[in-house]
Protein backbone atom coordinates (compact mmCIF):
# COMPACT_ATOMS: atom_id res chain seq x y z
CA UNK A 1 0.00 0.00 0.00
CA UNK A 2 1.51 3.31 -0.73
CA UNK A 3 2.00 6.27 1.41
CA UNK A 4 -1.29 7.89 1.99
CA UNK A 5 -1.49 11.48 2.53
CA UNK A 6 -4.68 13.31 3.95
CA UNK A 7 -4.90 16.37 1.21
CA UNK A 8 -7.43 18.77 3.69
CA UNK A 9 -8.24 20.01 -0.04
CA UNK A 10 -8.36 16.82 -1.78
CA UNK A 11 -9.11 14.03 0.89
CA UNK A 12 -6.50 10.85 1.10
CA UNK A 13 -4.11 10.60 -1.97
CA UNK A 14 -0.78 8.35 -3.03
CA UNK A 15 2.24 9.92 -2.03
CA UNK A 16 3.27 9.30 -5.70
CA UNK A 17 0.60 12.81 -6.04
CA UNK A 18 2.87 15.26 -3.99
CA UNK A 19 6.77 16.56 -3.88
CA UNK A 20 8.54 16.21 -0.96
CA UNK A 21 10.41 18.77 0.07
CA UNK A 22 11.98 18.04 3.14
CA UNK A 23 11.58 19.57 7.10
CA UNK A 24 11.11 22.84 7.85
CA UNK A 25 13.96 25.04 8.71
CA UNK A 26 14.79 26.74 11.96
CA UNK A 27 14.12 30.13 12.66
CA UNK A 28 13.67 32.73 10.26
CA UNK A 29 15.50 33.56 6.60
CA UNK A 30 15.84 36.60 4.70
CA UNK A 31 18.53 39.26 4.19
CA UNK A 32 19.03 40.48 7.49
CA UNK A 33 20.36 36.70 8.41
CA UNK A 34 24.29 36.27 9.23
CA UNK A 35 26.24 33.88 7.12
CA UNK A 36 25.95 31.26 10.03
CA UNK A 37 22.51 30.93 9.91
CA UNK A 38 22.29 30.94 6.12
CA UNK A 39 24.49 28.38 6.22
CA UNK A 40 23.13 26.32 8.87
CA UNK A 41 19.94 26.39 6.91
CA UNK A 42 20.81 25.83 3.38
CA UNK A 43 23.02 23.12 4.14
CA UNK A 44 22.93 21.31 7.75
CA UNK A 45 19.60 19.15 8.81
CA UNK A 46 18.07 17.54 11.94
CA UNK A 47 17.24 14.83 10.09
CA UNK A 48 14.88 13.67 13.24
CA UNK A 49 13.98 10.03 13.94
CA UNK A 50 10.72 10.36 14.85
CA UNK A 51 8.00 13.34 14.48
CA UNK A 52 9.31 16.00 11.73
CA UNK A 53 7.37 18.71 10.39
CA UNK A 54 7.46 19.01 6.77
CA UNK A 55 6.29 20.60 3.63
CA UNK A 56 4.60 18.72 0.98
CA UNK A 57 3.62 19.92 -2.46
CA UNK A 58 0.30 18.47 -4.00
CA UNK A 59 2.07 18.68 -7.76
CA UNK A 60 -1.07 16.51 -9.11
CA UNK A 61 -4.06 17.72 -7.02
CA UNK A 62 -4.97 21.14 -5.72
CA UNK A 63 -1.59 22.24 -6.45
CA UNK A 64 -1.01 23.62 -2.53
CA UNK A 65 1.71 23.18 -0.13
CA UNK A 66 0.65 21.12 2.72
CA UNK A 67 2.66 21.31 5.62
CA UNK A 68 2.67 18.19 8.21
CA UNK A 69 3.42 16.49 11.06
CA UNK A 70 4.89 12.89 10.09
CA UNK A 71 6.84 10.17 11.67
CA UNK A 72 10.07 9.59 10.13
CA UNK A 73 10.05 5.54 11.61
CA UNK A 74 6.24 4.69 11.20
CA UNK A 75 5.61 7.34 8.15
CA UNK A 76 2.26 8.00 10.44
CA UNK A 77 1.02 11.54 9.25
CA UNK A 78 -0.98 14.12 11.54
CA UNK A 79 -1.68 17.85 11.80
CA UNK A 80 -1.80 18.47 8.10
CA UNK A 81 -2.72 21.89 7.69
CA UNK B 1 35.00 -34.57 6.70
CA UNK B 2 32.70 -31.76 6.56
CA UNK B 3 35.02 -29.99 8.82
CA UNK B 4 37.20 -29.54 6.13
CA UNK B 5 35.99 -27.33 4.68
CA UNK B 6 33.08 -25.35 7.01
CA UNK B 7 34.21 -23.21 10.26
CA UNK B 8 32.97 -23.88 13.31
CA UNK B 9 33.70 -20.17 14.17
CA UNK B 10 34.33 -16.94 12.09
CA UNK B 11 34.83 -14.29 14.51
CA UNK B 12 36.85 -14.90 17.85
CA UNK B 13 34.74 -13.25 20.67
CA UNK B 14 37.23 -10.67 22.68
CA UNK B 15 36.54 -9.01 25.93
CA UNK B 16 35.43 -5.86 26.01
CA UNK B 17 38.40 -3.23 27.30
CA UNK B 18 37.83 0.25 29.08
CA UNK B 19 40.80 1.41 26.95
CA UNK B 20 41.89 1.50 23.31
CA UNK B 21 44.48 3.83 20.74
CA UNK B 22 41.34 4.04 18.42
CA UNK B 23 37.18 3.24 19.08
CA UNK B 24 35.80 3.04 15.44
CA UNK B 25 31.58 3.06 15.93
CA UNK B 26 30.13 1.26 13.14
CA UNK B 27 30.78 -2.60 11.99
CA UNK B 28 30.17 -2.20 8.50
CA UNK B 29 32.43 -2.60 5.56
CA UNK B 30 33.98 0.96 6.23
CA UNK B 31 34.59 0.48 9.62
CA UNK B 32 36.20 -2.89 9.72
CA UNK B 33 38.04 -1.99 6.64
CA UNK B 34 39.93 1.12 8.43
CA UNK B 35 40.53 -1.12 11.44
CA UNK B 36 42.02 -3.52 9.16
CA UNK B 37 44.11 -1.24 7.80
CA UNK B 38 45.08 0.93 11.00
CA UNK B 39 46.72 -2.75 11.55
CA UNK B 40 47.83 -3.40 8.57
CA UNK B 41 49.56 -0.40 7.30
CA UNK B 42 49.98 2.02 10.32
CA UNK B 43 50.44 -0.78 13.40
CA UNK B 44 48.12 0.43 14.92
CA UNK B 45 46.25 -2.51 16.81
CA UNK B 46 44.63 -1.68 19.77
CA UNK B 47 41.65 -1.13 18.24
CA UNK B 48 37.68 -1.96 18.98
CA UNK B 49 34.79 -2.13 16.09
CA UNK B 50 31.73 -1.91 18.13
CA UNK B 51 29.09 -2.77 16.08
CA UNK B 52 25.18 -2.90 17.80
CA UNK B 53 23.77 -5.79 15.81
CA UNK B 54 26.04 -8.34 13.42
CA UNK B 55 28.90 -6.72 11.30
CA UNK B 56 27.83 -6.37 8.16
CA UNK B 57 24.15 -5.84 8.63
CA UNK B 58 23.44 -2.31 7.47
CA UNK B 59 23.96 -0.65 4.03
CA UNK B 60 27.17 -3.17 3.41
CA UNK B 61 24.34 -6.36 3.26
CA UNK B 62 22.11 -4.69 1.59
CA UNK B 63 23.25 -2.80 -1.13
CA UNK B 64 23.47 -4.53 -4.94
CA UNK B 65 27.52 -5.30 -5.29
CA UNK B 66 28.51 -3.50 -7.92
CA UNK B 67 31.99 -1.87 -8.48
CA UNK B 68 32.76 0.63 -10.58
CA UNK B 69 34.84 4.00 -11.46
CA UNK B 70 32.76 5.73 -13.77
CA UNK B 71 32.14 8.74 -11.63
CA UNK B 72 31.89 12.30 -12.77
CA UNK B 73 33.86 15.01 -11.00
CA UNK B 74 37.97 14.52 -11.08
CA UNK B 75 38.11 14.29 -7.43
CA UNK B 76 35.44 11.39 -6.96
CA UNK B 77 37.12 8.97 -9.90
CA UNK B 78 40.35 9.61 -9.26
CA UNK B 79 38.92 8.14 -5.71
CA UNK B 80 36.63 5.33 -7.30
CA UNK B 81 39.22 4.60 -9.16
CA UNK B 82 41.40 4.01 -6.46
CA UNK B 83 38.77 1.81 -4.96
CA UNK B 84 38.51 -0.47 -7.64
CA UNK B 85 41.84 -1.11 -7.92
CA UNK B 86 42.26 -2.48 -4.36
CA UNK B 87 39.42 -4.32 -4.83
CA UNK B 88 40.71 -5.63 -8.12
CA UNK B 89 43.18 -7.47 -5.47
CA UNK B 90 41.36 -7.59 -2.16
CA UNK B 91 40.61 -11.42 -1.90
CA UNK B 92 44.23 -12.69 -2.41
CA UNK B 93 45.36 -9.65 0.02
CA UNK B 94 43.01 -10.89 2.48
CA UNK B 95 42.79 -14.80 1.76
CA UNK B 96 39.32 -14.87 1.40
CA UNK B 97 37.20 -15.64 -2.16
CA UNK B 98 34.65 -12.86 -2.50
CA UNK B 99 33.42 -14.24 -5.76
CA UNK B 100 34.32 -11.26 -8.11
CA UNK B 101 33.30 -11.27 -11.38
CA UNK B 102 33.99 -8.48 -13.90
CA UNK B 103 30.70 -8.17 -16.23
CA UNK B 104 30.88 -5.01 -17.68
CA UNK B 105 28.44 -1.84 -16.68
CA UNK B 106 25.93 -0.32 -19.76
CA UNK B 107 24.69 3.07 -18.58
CA UNK B 108 21.62 3.16 -21.02
CA UNK B 109 20.26 6.90 -22.62
CA UNK B 110 16.83 6.84 -23.71
CA UNK B 111 16.78 10.85 -24.38
CA UNK B 112 19.17 13.39 -26.14
CA UNK B 113 20.03 14.79 -22.65
CA UNK B 114 21.03 11.75 -21.76
CA UNK B 115 22.83 10.68 -24.85
CA UNK B 116 24.97 13.90 -24.22
CA UNK B 117 25.26 12.83 -20.32
CA UNK B 118 26.83 9.56 -21.57
CA UNK B 119 29.31 10.60 -24.41
CA UNK B 120 30.65 13.29 -21.64
CA UNK B 121 30.90 10.71 -18.90
CA UNK B 122 32.78 8.48 -21.08
CA UNK B 123 35.13 11.75 -22.06
CA UNK B 124 35.62 12.59 -19.05
CA UNK B 125 36.16 8.81 -17.29
CA UNK B 126 39.45 8.55 -20.41
CA UNK B 127 40.83 12.04 -19.74
CA UNK B 128 41.43 10.49 -16.31
CA UNK B 129 42.68 7.17 -16.54
CA UNK B 130 39.27 5.68 -16.54
CA UNK B 131 38.33 2.82 -19.03
CA UNK B 132 34.36 3.96 -20.09
CA UNK B 133 33.86 4.46 -23.82
CA UNK B 134 30.62 5.58 -25.64
CA UNK B 135 28.20 3.11 -27.83
CA UNK B 136 25.77 3.87 -29.96
CA UNK B 137 22.77 1.42 -30.31
CA UNK B 138 23.81 -1.05 -32.33
CA UNK B 139 26.91 -2.13 -30.36
CA UNK B 140 25.01 -1.68 -27.53
CA UNK B 141 22.94 -4.25 -28.89
CA UNK B 142 25.68 -6.44 -29.53
CA UNK B 143 27.26 -5.84 -26.32
CA UNK B 144 24.31 -6.75 -24.37
CA UNK B 145 21.87 -9.01 -26.97
CA UNK B 146 19.23 -9.62 -24.50
CA UNK B 147 18.30 -5.87 -23.96
CA UNK B 148 15.09 -4.94 -25.92
CA UNK B 149 16.18 -2.11 -27.90
CA UNK B 150 12.86 -0.58 -28.28
CA UNK B 151 12.46 -0.32 -24.00
CA UNK B 152 8.95 -1.70 -24.02
CA UNK B 153 7.98 0.54 -27.08
CA UNK B 154 8.21 3.35 -24.92
CA UNK B 155 11.69 4.47 -24.45
CA UNK B 156 13.93 3.39 -27.32
CA UNK B 157 17.93 2.54 -26.12
CA UNK B 158 19.76 5.56 -28.66
CA UNK B 159 23.51 4.55 -27.14
CA UNK B 160 24.92 3.99 -23.67
CA UNK B 161 28.37 4.48 -21.48
CA UNK B 162 30.28 1.11 -21.76
CA UNK B 163 32.14 0.94 -18.49
CA UNK B 164 34.14 -2.65 -19.19
CA UNK B 165 35.75 -2.47 -15.32
CA UNK B 166 32.16 -3.14 -14.03
CA UNK B 167 32.29 -5.95 -11.70
CA UNK B 168 30.27 -7.50 -8.97
CA UNK B 169 31.31 -8.94 -5.71
CA UNK B 170 29.95 -10.52 -2.88
CA UNK B 171 29.01 -8.30 -0.15
CA UNK B 172 28.70 -10.03 2.75
CA UNK B 173 32.35 -11.92 1.98
CA UNK B 174 33.61 -8.39 1.86
CA UNK B 175 32.65 -7.35 5.62
CA UNK B 176 33.76 -10.94 6.56
CA UNK B 177 36.98 -10.96 5.05
CA UNK B 178 38.37 -7.40 6.72
CA UNK B 179 36.81 -8.41 10.21
CA UNK B 180 38.83 -11.93 9.90
CA UNK B 181 41.63 -9.89 8.76
CA UNK B 182 41.46 -7.14 11.36
CA UNK B 183 41.11 -9.91 13.89
CA UNK B 184 44.31 -11.97 12.89
CA UNK B 185 46.32 -8.75 13.26
CA UNK B 186 44.67 -8.27 17.10
CA UNK B 187 41.59 -5.85 16.19
CA UNK B 188 38.95 -6.50 18.54
CA UNK B 189 35.67 -6.86 16.99
CA UNK B 190 32.17 -6.46 19.34
CA UNK B 191 28.87 -7.41 18.26
CA UNK B 192 25.85 -6.24 19.73
CA UNK B 193 27.52 -3.28 21.86
CA UNK B 194 25.33 -0.05 21.43
CA UNK B 195 27.40 3.27 21.54
CA UNK B 196 24.82 5.39 24.07
CA UNK B 197 27.05 8.68 23.73
CA UNK B 198 30.58 10.33 23.16
CA UNK B 199 33.05 11.53 26.32
CA UNK B 200 33.60 15.04 25.25
CA UNK B 201 35.50 17.57 27.38
CA UNK B 202 36.53 21.09 26.17
CA UNK B 203 36.17 19.86 22.45
CA UNK B 204 37.60 17.28 23.08
CA UNK B 205 36.77 13.20 22.23
CA UNK B 206 37.99 10.99 25.21
CA UNK B 207 36.15 7.98 24.29
CA UNK B 208 32.11 6.77 24.11
CA UNK B 209 29.66 5.21 26.44
CA UNK B 210 28.06 1.92 25.74
CA UNK B 211 25.17 -0.01 27.31
CA UNK B 212 28.09 -2.55 28.84
CA UNK B 213 29.87 0.92 30.06
CA UNK B 214 32.32 3.19 29.41
CA UNK B 215 35.45 3.21 26.77
CA UNK B 216 38.40 5.49 26.86
CA UNK B 217 39.92 5.73 23.38
CA UNK B 218 42.43 8.24 21.98
CA UNK B 219 40.33 8.70 18.80
CA UNK B 220 36.65 7.58 17.66
CA UNK B 221 35.67 7.00 14.39
CA UNK B 222 31.87 6.80 13.42
CA UNK B 223 31.64 4.52 10.53
CA UNK B 224 27.93 4.66 10.99
CA UNK B 225 25.45 4.20 8.15
CA UNK B 226 22.00 5.05 8.76
CA UNK B 227 21.93 6.68 12.27
CA UNK B 228 24.76 8.66 11.83
CA UNK B 229 22.61 11.56 12.93
CA UNK B 230 22.11 9.90 16.18
CA UNK B 231 25.85 9.62 16.85
CA UNK B 232 26.58 13.34 15.31
CA UNK B 233 23.76 14.33 18.31
CA UNK B 234 25.83 12.90 20.84
CA UNK B 235 29.01 15.02 19.63
CA UNK B 236 27.18 18.51 19.31
CA UNK B 237 27.29 18.17 15.75
CA UNK B 238 24.64 18.96 13.07
CA UNK B 239 25.83 17.20 9.50
CA UNK B 240 24.38 18.46 5.80
CA UNK B 241 22.71 15.09 5.67
CA UNK B 242 19.04 13.60 5.48
CA UNK B 243 18.72 9.61 5.61
CA UNK B 244 16.19 7.99 2.46
CA UNK B 245 15.66 4.00 2.48
CA UNK B 246 16.40 2.28 -0.87
CA UNK B 247 14.95 -0.44 -2.12
CA UNK B 248 15.93 -3.69 -4.14
CA UNK B 249 14.76 -7.21 -4.70
CA UNK B 250 16.04 -10.12 -6.48
CA UNK B 251 14.01 -13.05 -8.41
CA UNK B 252 13.94 -16.81 -8.15
CA UNK B 253 17.22 -18.50 -9.66
CA UNK B 254 17.31 -18.46 -13.59
CA UNK B 255 19.62 -19.89 -16.18
CA UNK B 256 22.75 -17.67 -16.31
CA UNK B 257 21.51 -15.52 -19.02
CA UNK B 258 22.69 -11.81 -18.30
CA UNK B 259 26.69 -11.00 -18.25
CA UNK B 260 26.29 -7.01 -18.26
CA UNK B 261 25.36 -4.77 -15.49
CA UNK B 262 23.40 -2.31 -17.48
CA UNK B 263 21.78 0.58 -15.38
CA UNK B 264 19.92 3.27 -17.30
CA UNK B 265 19.77 6.89 -15.98
CA UNK B 266 16.18 7.49 -17.47
CA UNK B 267 14.50 4.86 -16.33
CA UNK B 268 16.29 5.09 -12.96
CA UNK B 269 17.10 1.57 -12.65
CA UNK B 270 19.75 -1.22 -12.65
CA UNK B 271 19.76 -5.41 -13.40
CA UNK B 272 22.24 -7.62 -13.02
CA UNK B 273 22.65 -11.22 -12.71
CA UNK B 274 24.18 -12.75 -9.59
CA UNK B 275 26.19 -16.02 -9.03
CA UNK B 276 23.23 -17.81 -7.95
CA UNK B 277 21.16 -16.93 -10.77
CA UNK B 278 18.90 -14.52 -8.89
CA UNK B 279 18.10 -11.34 -11.15
CA UNK B 280 18.94 -8.00 -8.84
CA UNK B 281 17.03 -5.45 -9.51
CA UNK B 282 17.33 -2.17 -7.95
CA UNK B 283 16.05 1.46 -8.53
CA UNK B 284 16.74 4.94 -6.70
CA UNK B 285 16.45 6.05 -3.40
CA UNK B 286 12.61 6.63 -2.10
CA UNK B 287 11.38 9.88 -2.82
CA UNK B 288 10.99 11.29 0.59
CA UNK B 289 13.07 10.87 3.84
CA UNK B 290 12.80 7.99 6.05
CA UNK B 291 14.14 5.77 8.65
CA UNK B 292 11.50 2.98 8.05
CA UNK B 293 12.78 -0.38 6.20
CA UNK B 294 9.67 -1.61 5.13
CA UNK B 295 9.31 -2.88 1.77
CA UNK B 296 6.71 -1.24 -0.26
CA UNK B 297 4.46 -2.50 -3.02
CA UNK B 298 4.33 0.31 -5.31
CA UNK B 299 7.99 0.50 -5.56
CA UNK B 300 7.82 -3.26 -6.76
CA UNK B 301 5.15 -2.79 -9.09
CA UNK B 302 6.47 0.34 -10.67
CA UNK B 303 10.26 -1.02 -10.67
CA UNK B 304 9.73 -4.46 -12.05
CA UNK B 305 7.72 -2.58 -15.06
CA UNK B 306 10.54 -0.24 -15.85
CA UNK B 307 12.89 -3.73 -15.16
CA UNK B 308 10.30 -5.67 -18.36
CA UNK B 309 10.61 -2.57 -20.51
CA UNK B 310 14.46 -3.44 -20.67
CA UNK B 311 14.64 -7.05 -20.58
CA UNK B 312 11.21 -9.15 -21.55
CA UNK B 313 12.02 -12.41 -20.31
CA UNK B 314 11.96 -10.65 -16.82
CA UNK B 315 8.16 -10.98 -17.24
CA UNK B 316 8.01 -14.80 -16.74
CA UNK B 317 9.89 -14.80 -13.77
CA UNK B 318 8.59 -14.86 -9.84
CA UNK B 319 10.30 -12.60 -7.63
CA UNK B 320 11.91 -14.19 -4.51
CA UNK B 321 13.20 -11.41 -1.76
CA UNK B 322 12.72 -7.93 -1.15
CA UNK B 323 14.71 -5.85 1.13
CA UNK B 324 15.43 -2.04 1.96
CA UNK B 325 18.02 0.14 3.30
CA UNK B 326 19.37 3.59 4.66
CA UNK B 327 21.05 6.23 2.68
CA UNK B 328 22.77 8.86 4.09
CA UNK B 329 22.24 11.20 1.50
CA UNK B 330 24.52 14.44 1.24
CA UNK B 331 23.08 17.89 -0.93
CA UNK B 332 26.21 16.70 -3.68
CA UNK B 333 26.24 12.91 -3.41
CA UNK B 334 29.81 12.60 -2.68
CA UNK B 335 30.59 10.65 1.09
CA UNK B 336 31.50 13.09 3.86
CA UNK B 337 35.18 11.98 5.49
CA UNK B 338 37.59 13.43 7.44
CA UNK B 339 37.87 15.76 10.76
CA UNK B 340 34.77 17.81 12.64
CA UNK B 341 34.89 20.70 15.36
CA UNK B 342 35.10 17.97 18.23
CA UNK B 343 38.77 17.25 18.55
CA UNK B 344 39.85 13.39 18.45
CA UNK B 345 36.46 12.80 16.73
CA UNK B 346 35.95 11.53 13.17
CA UNK B 347 33.60 11.16 10.81
CA UNK B 348 33.07 8.88 7.44
CA UNK B 349 29.55 9.03 6.32
CA UNK B 350 26.99 10.39 3.93
CA UNK B 351 27.70 7.52 2.01
CA UNK B 352 23.99 7.27 0.47
CA UNK B 353 23.99 4.97 -2.71
CA UNK B 354 27.93 5.13 -3.57
CA UNK B 355 29.43 3.21 -0.37
CA UNK B 356 29.84 -0.02 -0.83
CA UNK B 357 32.50 0.30 -3.69
CA UNK B 358 34.36 2.76 -2.30
CA UNK B 359 35.26 0.49 1.29
CA UNK B 360 39.14 -0.36 0.44
CA UNK B 361 40.15 3.43 -0.37
CA UNK B 362 37.94 4.91 2.28
CA UNK B 363 39.39 2.15 5.38
CA UNK B 364 42.72 3.04 3.76
CA UNK B 365 42.31 6.65 3.54
CA UNK B 366 40.67 7.11 6.94
CA UNK B 367 43.78 5.02 8.44
CA UNK B 368 45.75 7.06 7.28
CA UNK B 369 44.30 10.01 8.78
CA UNK B 370 43.75 8.51 12.09
CA UNK B 371 47.36 7.03 12.32
CA UNK B 372 49.36 10.14 11.01
CA UNK B 373 46.82 12.98 11.87
CA UNK B 374 47.59 14.64 8.25
CA UNK B 375 44.00 14.26 5.36
CA UNK B 376 45.38 12.08 2.51
CA UNK B 377 45.08 14.12 -0.71
CA UNK B 378 42.66 11.42 -2.33
CA UNK B 379 39.64 12.45 0.79
CA UNK B 380 40.66 15.89 1.46
CA UNK B 381 37.82 17.01 -1.56
CA UNK B 382 35.25 15.11 0.42
CA UNK B 383 35.66 17.10 3.50
CA UNK B 384 32.66 18.24 6.23
CA UNK B 385 33.01 21.64 5.86
CA UNK B 386 33.40 21.82 2.21
CA UNK B 387 29.42 23.03 2.25
CA UNK B 388 30.75 26.41 4.20
CA UNK B 389 33.45 26.96 1.70
CA UNK B 390 31.56 26.53 -1.55
CA UNK B 391 33.66 23.29 -2.60
CA UNK B 392 30.49 20.91 -3.41
CA UNK B 393 31.30 17.78 -5.23
CA UNK B 394 28.73 17.82 -7.29
CA UNK B 395 27.86 13.91 -8.56
CA UNK B 396 24.15 13.31 -8.49
CA UNK B 397 23.98 12.36 -12.29
CA UNK B 398 26.68 9.17 -11.60
CA UNK B 399 26.21 8.14 -8.08
CA UNK B 400 22.02 8.72 -7.75
CA UNK B 401 21.33 4.76 -8.12
CA UNK B 402 24.09 2.37 -7.37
Amino acid sequence: MALMIPCPHCGRRPYGEFWASGELPEGGHGVEADVEADYRRVWLRRNVAGDQRERWFHHAGCRRWLTLTRNTITNAIHDVV
Amino acid sequence: MLKLFRREQYLRVDTLGDRYDVVIIGGGGHGLATAYYLAAKFGVTKVAVLERAYIGSGGTGRNTTVLRANYKTPETIAFYRASYQLYATLGQDLDYNMLRSQRGLLWLAHSEPQLRNQRERALQNQQFGVNTVFLDAAQVKATCPELDMTGGGKRPILGAAYHPPGAIIRHDAVAWAYAMAAQRLGVEIHQGIEVTGLDIEGGRCRGVRTNQGPIAAGKVLSAVGGYVTDIANMAGIRLPIVTHPLQAYVTEAYKPVLDRIVASADLHIYVSQSARGEVLIGAEIDPFTSYSTRSTFPFLASCSARAIDLFPFLAKLRILRQWTGLCDMTPDYSPLMGLCEVENFLISSGWGTWGFKAIPASGLAMAELLATGQVPSLIAPFALDRFRRDRAVPERASAGTH
